[in-house]
């Protein structure tokens, strides 16, 4: 009997110093933190994409905090949390338009050719080193997957040698679009109308040949644009989403397809 | 001289012959889960030797002075775990307070190491290798070293796997345990290595 209660006065002893030596340094060596920003990061999403440019949602709390960013830096967050950080500083927020990334690349593997059989490191960059990258089209979705790999959201999938991006999943953090080493991957408004499907600056008749599905510059888009919000840049047509109206008439208009209409919205308004 | 003699064969063999993670196969966790990059597992090694180091300048005592005299023996285990414990939360408050960068690069990786089974392993063989309090410390802090050594090595050939084509069956921990296997073959060769340099 006597053995278990020195046995439990041992162990309650040493437990109960540890908790007084964790007490007194916890009291003694607190480092106060700002309340401010523990309140700051309770209203962000918490993904840590970095698309504000901080290292992460801890990182960023404290940079408004301390006043040094804006709280409209956060895309996942949209609008919601920017004005809930506005409401937290005082100040009035501009609004943040939600973007999302998107791939402008349709050479899907029945529309173009490879030139080459790519068989290294198993990563877009190092294929893209090489040569360009196996693909036919120079320009073109090498499939790898780099951007995969990278996103936070699980959003991108690759389907028929390229990559598709879930535009409910994809946050907007734009974490693929620098990583893609053929820049196709752009930030476009998450209420575009309609989008470019590729990214070639080839000539028409050599676009043409390296994949069906590619923007030949025809300028056939241009003419159908009402408002003037298409415009053929080095062989390559390109959208003005602050101008653009969403009826649709380029991608109407478009010969090869590489102008598609986004929401089945506009669709259905079609029919 | 006998000492420091004894002390280096200690130092070598708890760093190359009994590697507590490729020899004696413990603390796998952290060798399996933070060693995917250099910087981690450089973080997690050397946070580990000061754990190890700490973990031993605490318990030696605690064993010779408290349950030895008392003989209460059997509640080493429990005690132990209680003291790293206990240590590993203060050393991070205190790391939080006097050094945010250090903290903010180790800080990560102090409360996995609170349940590490080779600091454990490492305060309890001290005392089962009937070490004085010295050699205590230098074999803790080899441990820690080996550790280290470990991790740096393990790191650098999973970068190796991340660019190589696997075979699908193979991809993921498959993989990375099969050449774990290898690198601990590799420390096999030591054995009896220390007692041939100082016999």
């Amino acid at each position: 009997m006597n053995e278990i209660l020195i046995a439990l006065a041992v162990v309650i002893a040493v437990g109960l110093l540890a908790g007084i030596i964790l007490t007194l340094v916890s009291r003694f060596f607190a480092v106060e933190e700002d309340e401010k920003v523990k309140e700051i990061r309770s209203c962000l999403p918490g993904v840590n994409c970095g698309a504000c440019g901080y290292k992460g949602c801890d990182d960023y709390a404290s940079a408004v905090a301390e006043g040094k960013a804006k709280p409209n830096l956060c895309i996942p967050g949209a609008e919601d949390t920017a004005n809930a950080l506005g409401k937290i500083l005082g100040v009035e927020t501009e609004t943040v338009e939600s973007k999302i990334a998107f791939v402008h690349c349709n050479g899907n593997c029945t529309s173009t050719s490879k030139k080459a059989e790519y068989a290294g490191i198993s990563s877009c960059k190092a294929a893209s080193m090489l040569y360009g990258g196996p693909n036919a089209c120079r320009f073109g979705c090498i499939g790898i997957g780099d951007c995969v790999n990278v996103c936070p959201q699980n959003a991108i999938c690759l389907k028929d040698g390229i990559a598709h991006i879930n535009k409910n999943l994809c946050i907007g953090c734009g974490l693929c679009k620098d990583t893609c080493p053929k820049k196709i991957i752009s930030m476009i408004p998450s209420s575009a109308f309609v989008v470019m499907m590729c990214n070639s600056n080839d000539k028409g008749a050599d676009a043409r040949k390296a994949c069906k599905n590619a923007c030949i510059g025809c300028k056939k888009c241009e003419k159908a644009c009402s408002v003037g919000a298409v415009k053929v840049v080095n062989q390559l047509a390109v959208i003005d989403y602050s101008i653009c109206v969403g009826c649709g008439a380029c991608a109407e208009a478009c010969p090869t397809g590489a102008l598609k209409s986004m929401l089945p919205a506009v669709q259905t308004v079609k029919e | 001289m006998e000492l420091f003699k004894s002390l280096i064969v200690i130092l070598l063999s708890s760093v190359l012959v009994n590697n507590y993670v490729l020899s004696r196969f413990l603390g796998i966790c952290p060798f399996l889960g933070v060693s995917k990059k250099l910087g981690q597992a450089v973080g997690m090694g050397v946070s580990v030797t000061a754990v190890m180091l700490l973990a031993t300048v605490a318990t030696w005592p605690i064993q010779y002075f408290v349950l030895e005299p008392c003989n209460l023996g059997y509640l080493q285990t429990i005690l132990f775990i209680l003291i790293i414990a206990a240590l590993v939360q203060v050393l991070e408050l205190l790391l939080k307070k006097f050094s945010p960068t250090l903290h903010k690069g180790l800080g990560v990786y102090l409360p996995l190491i609170t349940t590490n089974c080779a600091v454990l392993g490492v305060a309890i063989n001290n005392i089962t290798d009937e070490y004085g309090f010295l050699e205590s410390v230098i074999s803790s802090l080899g441990c820690g070293l080996g550790f280290l050594l470990a991790m740096v090595l393990f790191s650098g050939v999973r970068s190796r796997i991340d660019e190589s084509e696997v075979p699908k069956n193979f991809r993921g921990l498959a993989v990375t345990l099969i050449a774990a296997s290898f690198i601990s073959l590799a420390f096999m060769g030591f054995s009896g290595i220390v007692d041939t340099i100082f016999g």
